[in-house]
């Protein structure tokens, strides 16, 4: 069975002559969720924009078995959905509706298709009635309701979210890992919060300074005091990964 | 030359000049004004009659004539150049209140004050009764690029963000006993003016992205279609076909 | 600086929206064969700036207040032709949305808040780029000085279309020593505001600025900064230089306000005798005594346009592959 997505040997440096990955290692199996942690500045959410082909360094990157190419930038864009570290940044039309209608609208879907798709996408997360809104007028956690939507409606079969719970209050955390676990798509969340990452990711990988330096289960990752210190990571006080809900 | 904020320009309403399709309205503006900026400015009464025509257009459209009388205030720097004029003008003189005035320059005031209000009321209610991506998509249905209504909608898009961060920098630099009043105490703004515009390019390369990621190749997917009916047009044409009755009768009569 | 509905006669409307709508499309037409589209949302952003920009009115003198206008900053951030567009764009917006400046008056706003400030100031850039060094102070200098000669220009523009459309008995001459002096303040400001913000954008993301991409980004970084004292000295004394050489040509025209309202419409009759068939607007040239050295005054200006905004466009054209955004 081929991986959901793979990453060999990826290295991208940004015009200023900043190393961001320097050599990134990672495969997802179809069908997990796999959080990826690390401090600030690791290069998390430049690894997320390289995986649809918004940025292109050296190496591969392959989805589903295709590789990316020039050609089939097209197609990686439809298999991967980029929910982004900011909703500001991803939400830009005029109302949720026509902002979640956005994508599928691009891959040539229209009339009573595409208005089945939108309701589609906002009823899995929940989020009918933000439908008429205009996104800019939403909660914080509208938004990144609203967010998770415009990406679902491209039916992905890989769904990355960069840091879904930031801004978000502790109810309204828990209530979108209780959303993502219900989505039946293989994901990528890369997340600073993680008592969230234990309560949703069965595996965990650790990025520091553009690599990969640790993966396996959560728990055990998450119970390694040593490595995560090291990353500049740290459970919340007084919470232990295997004491969590799970 | 202020614009205010993006959200008090649009009046939500539910009249049938609201839901006229964007582009009928934005071509029976745009007809509207070139009729009245054509009218010879010694048909006074005309002028006057166009005033009553967009002032029933507003009302038509449930906007309270206060808030178009609000808004119009935005044209008082040409007033003001305007009521210059009487005394600046050259040419025969008459005799105002005991001053003595440009007979020409009189007419010349009042040609630029009538002009300008039934101008900027015009644009005022059309901002009224249509959002402005609708009125985009409607300058997009007649015929107007699409690379040129991308860049304005992206442009209204920064605009409100970019308004409420100069506001915010505004009252920083007040807070802290700036008050700018000659040229050579700008560097504050000359400083913020350059981290405002690297903010606001790199979230405008952000959200660009976030549309690369959902697929968009350069033109945004039509998702408004509103064909407008042959009603439609009828109505819409209401505002300029009256204009002109008025200004061929006003030829005849003058 | 955005003029009103029924500002100019009709037939003045009529030529610039012409003019106006020819260089637009113009500019479409080559943005076209090379557009990446990544510079759609940098525009989007050039323009939201410039917008905002010019909701800042900055004092100049007594009393005056003048704003942005951006044609020059956005031509050399964006390059010409996205930048005259972006700016255009800026100016339609306002006359629609937010009724700041007539509908019917868009050929001459365009005309003097964006073609002739985008193009001329790009043809000015590019000038003053082969005269200052080829580093990033370099480029804020010719960027500073481009500005501010955009703002000369656009209100040399200005006053040239009164002398054709005038509806109010106020000589060219006024209006031009007015517009050009007090324009020539703004345009400091201009310079200030364009040089700051190029230099934010070099320092930051030099690998954006179009005007600048000939240079080595990585040198960029190193270098040391033009100190804004400096630059707005500098920027004063070009204005001054500049302004003492128009107020020469412009010195025997009235100045004040109360000679011209004194003058008896004698001047006048002789003038529409001398002008009889002449296509300028009888209210720009009359009262004046000299009516053949304001001519003079606004051929040399309207040469002066058509140089620097030709040039601006002739070397976009010829280096359309500078019109790009990051990749
Ligand atoms: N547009 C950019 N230009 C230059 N350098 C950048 C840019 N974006 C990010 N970087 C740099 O690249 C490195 C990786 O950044 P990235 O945003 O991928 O980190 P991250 O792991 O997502 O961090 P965070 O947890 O803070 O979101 C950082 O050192 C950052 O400073
Ligand atoms: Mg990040």
């Amino acid at each position: 069975m081929t991986a959901a997505l793979e990453a060999h040997a990826l290295e991208f440096r940004y015009p200023d002559g900043r190393m961001a990955l320097d050599g990134v290692e990672l495969v997802v199996d179809r069908g997990h969720r796999v959080a990826l942690l690390g401090p600030n500045g690791a290069g998390k959410t430049t690894l997320a924009l390289h995986l649809n082909g918004i940025l292109r360094g050296s190496g591969s990157v392959v989805i589903g078995g295709l590789e990316l190419n020039d050609e089939n930038l097209a197609e990686i864009r439809r298999r991967v959905g980029l929910v982004f570290q900011d909703a500001n940044d991803q939400l830009f039309m005029p109302t949720v509706a026509e902002d979640v209608a956005f994508g599928p609208a691009n891959l040539g879907i229209d009339g009573d298709l595409l208005d089945r798709r939108v309701e589609e996408a906002l009823g899995r997360v929940d989020a009918m009635a933000l439908a008429p809104r205009p996104p800019h007028h939403l909660s914080g956690g509208e938004k990144r309701s609203a967010a998770i939507a415009t990406a679902l409606a491209m039916e992905p079969q890989v769904l990355v979210l960069d840091e879904p719970t930031s801004g978000l209050d502790p109810q309204g955390r828990r209530e979108l890992a209780e959303t993502l676990r219900t989505l039946d798509v293989t994901m990528l969340v890369i997340t600073h919060d993680l008592p969230f990452a234990l309560a949703l990711c069965e595996k965990s990988v650790i990025m520091d300074d553009g690599r990969v330096v640790a993966e396996g289960p959560t728990k055990e990752v998450l119970d390694n005091e040593n490595l995560l210190r090291r990353h500049r990571l740290e459970m919340p006080f007084g919470f232990r990964a295997g004491s969590s809900p799970g | 030359m202020g614009a205010g904020h993006a959200h008090a320009l649009y009046v939500h309403e539910h009249s049938l000049v609201h839901h006229l399709p964007p582009q009928v309205k934005v071509a029976s503006a745009i007809a509207f004004v070139i009729i009245v900026a054509t009218t010879p400015r010694e048909d006074v009464w005309a002028f006057v009659a166009y005033g009553a025509a967009i002032g029933s257009v507003a009302l038509f459209s449930r906007i309270e004539l206060r808030f178009v009388l609000v808004r119009m205030l935005g044209i008082l720097p040409f007033i003001a150049f305007a009521s210059l004029l009487p005394f600046v003008a050259s040419g025969e003189q008459v005799d105002v209140f005991g001053v003595a005035m440009s007979r020409s320059g009189l007419w010349a005031a009042w040609n630029v004050v009538a002009k300008a209000s039934l101008g900027a009321a015009t644009s005022i209610v059309l901002a009224a009764t249509t959002e402005v991506p609708d009125i985009l998509a409607g300058l997009n249905k007649l015929k107007v690029p699409a690379l040129f209504t991308s860049i304005a909608g992206f442009m209204v898009r920064y605009l409100e963000l970019m308004v409420e961060e100069i506001g915010r920098m505004r009252v920083a630099m007040a807070s802290r006993g700036y008050d700018p009043r000659w040229i050579w105490q700008a560097r504050p703004i000359a400083a913020s003016t350059g981290a405002l515009f690297i903010r606001s390019y790199e979230r405008g390369e952000r959200v660009y992205d976030a549309m690369l990621a959902r697929g968009y190749t350069g033109e945004m997917p039509d998702l408004r279609r509103r064909d407008p009916s042959r009603r439609d047009w009828v109505v819409g044409s209401l505002l300029p076909a009256s204009a002109l009755i008025v200004a061929l009768l006003a030829r005849v009569i003058t | 600086m955005h003029a009103p509905d029924g500002f100019l006669n009709a037939g003045t409307a009529v030529a610039t929206g012409a003019i106006s709508v020819g260089t637009v499309s113009l500019a479409l037409r080559q943005l076209r064969q090379t557009i990446n589209e990544k510079q759609v949302p940098l525009a989007g952003i050039a323009a939201a700036f410039v917008f905002a920009a010019q909701m800042f009115n900055f004092p100049v003198a007594a009393g005056t207040t003048g704003h942005l206008l951006g044609g020059a900053l956005a031509a050399i951030l964006l390059g010409p032709h996205m930048g005259a567009i972006a700016v255009t764009v800026v100016v339609v917006v306002q006359a629609i949305v937010f009724a700041d400046g007539g509908l019917t008056a868009l050929g001459y706003n365009v005309l003097n808040m964006a073609i002739v400030p985008a193009y001329g100031g790009y043809g000015a850039f590019r000038l003053f780029r082969r005269l200052l060094p080829a580093t990033g102070s370099g480029v804020m200098a010719a960027t500073g000085l481009a500005g501010l000669v955009s703002v000369a220009m656009s209100a040399m523009a200005f006053s040239i279309e009164w002398l054709f459309g005038a509806t109010a008995p106020v000589s060219f001459a006024q209006v031009f020593t007015g517009m050009v002096g007090v324009h020539f303040l703004i345009g400091v400001g201009e310079a200030v505001i364009s040089a700051m913000a190029i230099g934010a954008v070099l320092a930051s993301r030099p690998d954006i600025v179009a005007g600048a991409a000939d240079l080595d980004i990585a040198r960029i970084g190193g270098e040391r900064r033009i100190p804004l004292r400096t630059f707005i000295i500098g920027a004063l004394a070009v204005a001054l230089f500049l302004g003492a050489v128009v107020s020469q040509f412009a010195i025997d025209g009235p100045d004040g306000l109360e000679s011209v309202a004194g003058e008896t419409g004698l001047a006048k009759v002789a003038q529409d005798h001398a002008l009889d068939t002449s296509i300028f607007s009888d209210y720009a040239t009359a009262g004046l005594d000299n009516e053949s050295l304001s001519l003079a005054i606004a051929g040399i200006a309207g040469v002066m346009i058509v140089l620097a905004v030709g040039w601006g466009i002739l070397a976009a054209v010829r280096d359309r592959g500078g019109d790009r955004a990051a990749t």
